[in-house]
């Protein structure tokens, strides 16, 4: 394996309270740089949970993730969050983009967070990942003016402002059509093909079978990784990855 | 993190939910606004009040006794043995060498000093008895330590001097006696002398027990009316400044050994029920304030509410919990700061209005309108609490509502 992104140890995430429940029991997973990760599994099984506590959304009972290096799990809740808006970038099922906000202005939102870019840099960005996943016209739409494949496209612009090392996306396409799930996955495909880790989780196992390698969760724990051949996927749709890749 | 975001993001926020925010901003306003209107009359009114006791009183009155009885010979002597009912023997009346010590005062003191003669008297008109305190003036000085000569209604203060046992009087007790300037009364010592004294002018004070109890006239003849020639039992002094009076008169007391009383300290029973009114002065406003940021608070649990989802993917991005609840904070402030201008301007339109407001005084049988004080600090204060009111009450739904983890709601959501 190339170097290695991120890393599981001995991951686990109890719920406490009146009837214990266990979602991640002892997970141990290494992915590469530049990997393009599946994790699949049923309903329930902890695949999402897994994806949260390897986004740093969720803190795990016990483990640790490894960021680039990094353990994590003795940071505090504000270092946890730093390292979000720095090194990871989530797409959701949902798009959860600021309704009020432009394409634009929801794209460049991490990078104002993190205030290292000028006002300038910031919108040249934003406008050149737009355009990078097709929506140039659409930087002054509001997401009510966009569609769904549209709204979910401009979600992994914003994910890819800050230059993340790491994307995890939760089911992106899961509330797609066709069509736009062809062109989410086939971006993903493209980021993870740039160099950047790719982790999503997903139901459909003709697009995990695109992916470099497929995780298979039952109750929590790791039962059965394919390593997948993406070449022989279908083909994506035609995005230009030059300023995701950048 | 960025501050702009946060403004615009909460800027966004306020501005997409324009009529919650305009009724928050109504209630900041309303707040401010009759808080200020409050204090400018509370204060006016007081200020009022103060104004005319302080103009007719003599600011420190040295008087010709001392707070506490000088030890006794006797008690020097015979310390030892329980010494009662012996003559004190400092019985003299009248302060001791008047002028020497207005000379001494006059040296350092921000202001002036006047000698008179005070006594009381029951002044006879008509078959009515009237008591009055009758107070020997020297109409020279007068000016210098009251404001007597401006309160004159008829005749003047130097009228005192161009008839024998001429007296001033007040307008109450005038209208009490039926008297009118230029008439005749009679005016019976403490010692049982009885003088026939005309009335040379009226005086109108505003305040009633001075108006109908208090007379003037030439220190001589309150001297003979006291029965004590050449007496100076009382030393009347104006400050510069009236505020520094209980300061100075400490210090005067030091100075001469008698009793130095300031007008605060002969009001304390006055200014001690307007502290007590200004207590509950201030708590009706802070609790005016207090109410109006109810507003914001209902705003800003709303908002709170609508936005989990925001609130949980802008955590999830990577903003830290601390800056997210500031986006409500300055939504709040945002609210808060405009309802205050507004507070203000709807403030100094009430305060004026009000001062175009006239009210009968049953005193003075005039109508007189509703003082109002102007202050800058109304201002300040009136919107400083309010700005207080409003970020602490959005502080508590943003608190909660960012203390959510980000997973339950992106969870929920999808």
């Amino acid at each position: 394996m190339s170097e290695i992104a991120l890393q599981a140890v001995g991951l686990v995430r109890r719920l406490e309270g009146a009837i214990s429940h266990t979602l991640v029991n002892g997970i141990d997973l290494s992915v590469g740089k530049g990997e393009f990760l599946a994790i699949t599994g049923p309903s329930g099984s902890g695949k999402s949970s897994l994806l949260y506590l390897l986004g740093l959304l969720d803190a795990p009972t016990d483990g640790d993730v490894i960021i680039c290096g990094q353990p994590t799990a003795k940071l505090s809740e504000s270092e946890r969050a730093d390292i979000r808006l720095s090194r990871c970038g989530f797409v959701f099922q949902f798009h959860f983009l600021l309704p009020e906000f432009t394409s634009l202005q929801n794209v460049t939102l991490p990078m104002r967070a993190a205030g290292k870019m000028s006002e300038q840099e910031m919108t040249e960005r934003g406008l050149e990942l737009l355009a990078s996943l097709g929506l140039k016209d659409h930087a002054n739409k509001r997401p009510n003016q966009l569609s769904g494949g549209q709204r979910q496209r401009v979600a992994i612009a914003r994910a890819l402002s800050n230059r993340p090392e790491i994307i995890v996306a939760d089911e992106p396409t899961g509330a797609l059509d066709t069509t736009s799930t062809e062109q989410v996955f086939g971006i993903l495909r493209d980021i993870a093909d740039s160099g950047r880790t790719v982790v999503v989780v997903t139901h459909d196992p003709a697009l995990a079978a695109r992916a470099d390698r497929r995780v298979h969760i039952v109750d929590g724990k790791i039962h059965g990784t394919i390593e997948g051949g993406h070449a022989d996927a279908a083909p994506t749709a035609s995005v230009d990855a030059t300023a995701a890749s950048s | 993190m960025a501050t702009r975001l946060l403004f615009d993001i909460a800027w966004t926020h306020v501005t997409a939910r324009v009529r919650q925010t305009l009724v928050g901003m109504a209630g900041v306003a309303m707040g401010v606004g009759f808080t200020i209107m409050m204090a400018g009359l509370m204060q006016g009114s007081q200020i009022d009040f103060l104004r005319q006791l302080v103009d007719t009183m003599p600011h420190i009155t040295i008087q010709d006794e001392r707070r506490s009885l000088p030890t006794q010979p006797a008690d020097r002597e015979y310390g030892a043995v329980r010494m009662s009912n012996v003559t004190n023997l400092n019985n003299r009346p009248g302060i001791r060498y008047p002028e020497t010590m207005m000379a001494s005062l006059r040296s350092w003191l921000p202001g002036d000093v006047a000698p008179s003669v005070r006594t009381t008297a029951i002044i006879d008109h008509g078959g009515g008895r009237i008591g009055v305190t009758l107070t020997g003036i020297d109409p020279r000085v007068e000016a210098r330590v009251s404001k007597l000569a401006t309160q004159m209604r008829e005749g003047r203060i130097t009228d005192l001097s161009r008839a024998p046992n001429a007296i001033l009087i007040g307008e109450a007790l005038a209208e009490k006696l039926a008297v009118k300037t230029g008439n005749s009364v009679v005016l019976i010592g403490g010692n049982g002398t009885q003088v026939s004294a005309s009335v040379a002018g009226i005086f109108r004070s505003g305040l009633k027990r001075v108006d109908e109890g208090q007379i003037y006239a030439l220190t001589g003849f309150a001297q003979v009316m006291m029965g004590q020639s050449g007496v100076i039992n009382e030393l009347r002094l104006r400050l510069n400044d009236p505020l520094i009076a209980q300061q100075v008169a400490t210090q005067v007391e030091a100075q001469t050994g008698y009793k130095s009383v300031s007008w605060q300290e002969a009001n304390a029973d006055l200014l001690s029920t307007f502290a007590v009114r200004d207590f509950i002065v201030l708590t009706v406003m802070g609790a005016m304030l207090l109410t109006s940021s109810f507003a914001t608070y209902n705003i800003i649990s709303t908002i709170t509410h609508e936005k989990r989802q925001d609130i949980a993917i802008m955590k999830s991005l990577g903003m830290r919990e601390h800056a997210v609840r500031n986006i409500f904070i300055i939504e709040s402030a945002l609210i808060g700061v405009v309802g205050i201008l507004f507070g203000w301007i709807l403030g100094y339109l009430l305060c004026f209005g009000w001062s175009h407001i006239t009210i009968y005084n049953v005193l003075t049988g005039s109508n007189v309108p509703l003082q109002i004080y102007y202050s800058p600090m109304h201002y300040i204060v009136a919107g400083g609490v309010s700005l207080a009111c409003c970020t602490g009450a959005a502080f508590f739904p943003a608190r909660k509502a960012t203390r959510v983890h980000p997973v339950e709601i992106i969870r929920g959501a999808s």
